[in-house]
């Protein structure tokens, strides 16, 4: 079974990934975590904008997509929005497949395609000010892997 | 017909609008609603220079050629940064 949830809370990912387990005959859990990170700028905050509706559309459809691509046996996706801080989860991937290989590969699939197709948008307090983030051509050259 | 249209982001921020409903007595591309918007005074312009802008029409990434109907909901905003 799959599930999507946006939520201003943090999540227990050690809970969820054992929760998806159990939900199904699964030989194998890949996952990723996504943290924000302090970095060079001195990151003190970040904010996390979303499209609600639009969110939860296309992620159900990068799920479909995954789906077509591997024998999946669940997929539960939760993404943080709002105010959170430098060391705090944003994001968690989880996938149950048969075997690690699908499971990992449809892990990256979903990340890479989520960074670059759902309408999240983040904005980084600094000392300096508000910035919002600059999408990145490494994270479109990640995406388009899947493509070929 | 009325269409509702959604600003996100960098994008809300530069226009300091968030969401509006227009009235257009004829229909239209999406093209040419950005042209329309980019069109008004003041802070509007950012619509026709603003790098890799994206839109979306009712809840789907669109291109310029895409008409618009009465009652649909579009939505302009710079690249995604999530994850």
């Amino acid at each position: 079974m799959d599930e999507i949830a946006i939520q201003t809370e943090d999540f227990d990912t050690g809970a969820e990934l054992s929760r998806l387990a159990k939900g199904s005959d699964c030989g194998a859990v890949a996952s990723f975590v996504g943290h924000v990170r302090q970095g060079a700028e001195g990151v003190q905050a970040m904010t996390l904008e979303h499209y609600p509706g639009m969110t939860e559309k296309s992620l159900k459809e990068i799920i479909a997509q995954a789906r077509e691509r591997w024998p999946l046996k669940g997929v539960r996706v939760i993404h943080r929005i709002g105010r959170l801080l430098p060391g705090e989860q944003i994001v968690l991937v989880a996938v149950a497949a048969g075997h690690r290989g699908e499971a990992f590969a449809a892990c990256e699939f979903i990340m890479d395609w989520l960074k670059t197709k759902a309408p999240f948008w983040k904005k980084e307090e600094t000392t300096e000010g508000g910035r919002w983030v600059d999408a990145r051509e490494s994270d479109d050259a990640a995406a388009a892997r899947w493509q070929q | 017909m009325s269409i509702r249209i959604l600003y996100f982001a960098a994008l809300r921020e530069s226009l300091g609008q968030a969401e509006e409903v227009l009235e257009l007595s004829a229909p239209l591309t999406l093209g040419a609603l950005r042209q329309t918007l980019a069109a008004r005074p003041g802070d509007w312009a950012v619509l026709g220079t603003m790098k890799n802008l994206k839109a979306a029409v009712n809840q789907t990434m669109a291109g310029p050629d895409t008409p618009l109907k009465d009652g649909d909901e579009v939505a302009f905003f710079p690249p995604v940064t999530g994850g």
